[in-house]
């Protein structure tokens, strides 16, 4: 079964398991105040029906409209044009070149950050004077607004007086406004702003290496190569895993930093396509099947995402 | 690392120091750079080269608050004197401050943006975290069947591109009157955060030992009262940091409030950057605006540092 109904169905169990549990609460013999499983209900309830109203419904009342050619911006009824939107858009080369940059995208900045934040990360694994301090300033970026970091990222790649092209010596280098570069402008903002997290994980997985791994390579006289490759980097790799994979999710959806930084067609990822199908264009139904297919590749990552993360858990 | 340090590993850790002070530089300079901005008169604002040492001024921060226009000549020399600073601060940039019939200074758009930005992000946090944790208690205490992919469903639910939520949000909304308010706002933010709540919590409730409850429920006490005695208490640095990250969650969010909001209702995160529109933007204020909207996320950070990793990775890695 795909993604989204397995969803709408835990959704649906959740109510009937709800049912259940009342009818089962009345058998059961309250000695003070709420039963455990009264309680139990009241706790989970409210919130998974709170999430299934505001979450799931719109998702099925957006699942509907898919099937339609309905306009948000006219008044004229929706009518039912069966698959196809979803016919269309996958024989839409536009929106198949907004998958494709996507992909880069995500491509160049997971990688970047990889680097970058393992490298940090590899470099701060020692006694070094106020690491604590340095390691709260660096993750300063991945808790500032990406809207807001996008705008002034572009005061810093402005081409006549923008700090980056002086510091760098570039003299009037384009960064925003060239089709090539946007894209890889974007991706280093991200990588700016989220190597900090890959930094975070790598340390948090450095510092749980056990030291005698390290002594025992030592008195066999392990080069430093053969020590990283056979033992830092195996005992880490799980969790950059969860790093990569999170930030590949992450950066899938990415909108804000590219809409504000960019309005270059080279730079559309996929949201900002969904973004101006639904509210520029107006086309809803269109939008909303686009927006389906989007749904269910994040949810095939999150997936995987949530079972690595239990994995690490477990460890 | 090594039992024995050799001379060799010693140099390379010099040379490591001195690469994490040019990294943290390098990562730190754009920061900055924005907050050097939001104090610099507004024609050195944007030089070449850039300007680096300057006079700090507060006149970007007068201007961000208050609304202004052009002025042809400057101010005769009585009315400059009677003016206050903050006013004579504008008429140093050429512009004077907008006033009503009343004479009433008028505000620019900011302030009651900031507002709203406080208000949606301070009630959601609270309706998030306060939701989560008794889920949290719920899902860390009890047997609940099919526990895993309940936990799964309610995460990935937070896990949804922002876009894909909003369209039928936005019809919906439309609907029953809710685009452009603030409980419309709440509601997307509440449920956007809930999910990350729950799975923070139950991180820190399944720490706190069942044995404090038993003891109690022992005593006499029932499990509500255990509940709030004994356990909130308990959790209360965990319900500390999940709020604190709810909060800059809410705060930091702009594709619902860009697509949800336009004026009434509106957030920071999608006025400041519509500041900037066409022509010659005044980056001093826009960098005043930014400054004032980053600084309480980065006083958080600093009073979260311990809990960050924690947060990041949904509870599921603990240091």
């Amino acid at each position: 079964m795909p993604p989204p109904f397995l969803f709408l169905q835990t959704g649906a169990g959740v109510l009937a398991t709800t049912m259940i549990t009342t009818l089962d609460r009345s058998s059961r013999a309250v000695a003070r105040g709420l039963s455990d499983i009264s309680i139990r209900n009241l706790f989970i309830i409210p919130t998974v029906l709170f999430l299934i109203v505001f979450n799931i419904f719109p998702l099925i009342y957006s699942l509907g409209y898919s099937f339609t050619d309905f306009r948000a911006s006219t008044n004229a009824p929706a009518n039912f044009v069966g698959l196809q939107n979803y016919r269309d858009l996958l024989n839409d080369p536009y929106v198949w070149s907004n998958f494709a940059i996507t992909a880069k995208y995500v491509i160049i900045s997971v990688a970047g950050q990889l680097l970058v934040g393992f490298g940090v990360a590899m470099l701060l694994n020692r006694d070094i004077p106020l690491k604590g301090l340095i390691t709260t300033l660096l993750l300063l970026p991945m808790m500032l607004s990406m809207a807001v970091v996008g705008l002034f990222w572009k005061l810093l790649y402005d081409p006549s007086w923008g700090v980056i092209n002086y510091a760098l010596g570039l003299g009037n280098f384009e960064w925003l406004a060239d089709p090539k570069m946007a894209l890889y402008a974007v991706a280093l903002t991200d990588i700016w702003m989220w190597s900090p997290f890959v930094m975070l994980l790598s340390l948090a997985g450095l510092s749980a290496v056990p030291k005698h791994l390290y002594e025992a390579a030592a008195i066999d006289r392990a080069g430093p190569f053969y020590t990283f490759f056979r033992i830092t980097l195996p005992l880490v790799a799980p969790i950059l895993m969860i790093a990569v994979i999170f930030r590949t999710m992450e950066a899938f959806k990415t909108f804000d930093l590219a809409y504000i930084l960019t309005s270059q067609p080279t730079a559309e990822l996929i949201s900002i396509r969904l973004y101006k199908m639904a509210f520029q264009e107006w086309q809803t139904g269109r939008s909303c099947a686009l927006a389906y297919i989007v749904l269910i590749m994040v949810l095939a990552i999150t997936n995987i995402y949530v079972k690595y993360l239990n994995k690490v858990k477990e460890r | 690392m090594a039992a024995v340090r050799t001379s060799s590993e010693i140099g390379f850790n010099r040379i490591a120091i001195v690469a994490v002070l040019v990294v943290t530089i390098i990562f730190l300079a754009p920061i900055y750079w924005i907050a050097s901005t939001a104090f610099k008169p507004r024609n050195l604002a944007t030089t070449i080269p850039p300007t680096v040492v300057f006079q700090p001024e507060i006149s970007p921060f007068v201007k961000l608050f208050t609304k202004r226009s052009q002025m042809r000549s400057p101010p005769s020399p009585e009315e400059y004197a009677a003016a206050p600073w903050w006013e004579r601060v504008v008429f140093d940039g050429g512009e004077k401050i907008v006033r009503d019939g009343k004479d009433q200074v008028q505000w620019s758009g900011y302030p009651s943006r900031f507002l709203n930005s406080l208000i949606i992000a301070i009630t959601s946090t609270v309706l998030a975290v306060g939701m989560g944790t008794f889920t949290a208690y719920g899902f860390s205490r009890f047997k609940v069947k099919g526990e895993a992919d309940l936990l799964f469903f309610i995460l990935s639910t937070r896990m949804l591109p922002p876009v894909v939520v909003a369209i039928p949000m936005f019809l919906m909304y439309r609907a029953v009157g809710l685009n452009d308010s603030h409980i419309g706002l709440i509601i997307l933010y509440t449920a956007f955060n809930l999910s990350f709540s729950v799975w923070l919590m139950k991180g820190f409730m399944d720490e706190i030992p069942k044995e404090y409850e038993e003891a109690a429920l022992v005593d006499g006490y029932t499990r509500m009262e255990a509940f709030f005695k004994i356990v909130l208490p308990e959790a209360a640095t965990g319900i500390a940091a999940t709020a604190v990250f709810c909060f800059i969650t809410a705060w930091n969010e702009y594709a619902f409030a860009l697509i949800m909001t336009n004026r009434r209702a509106q957030t920071a995160p999608p006025f400041i950057p519509s500041q900037v529109g066409s022509g010659l933007p005044d980056w001093t204020v826009i960098a005043a605006g930014t400054f004032l909207f980053l600084l309480p996320v980065a006083i958080f950070t600093f009073l979260l540092r311990n809990h960050l990793l924690r947060g990041m990775s949904f509870g599921a890695i603990r240091k």
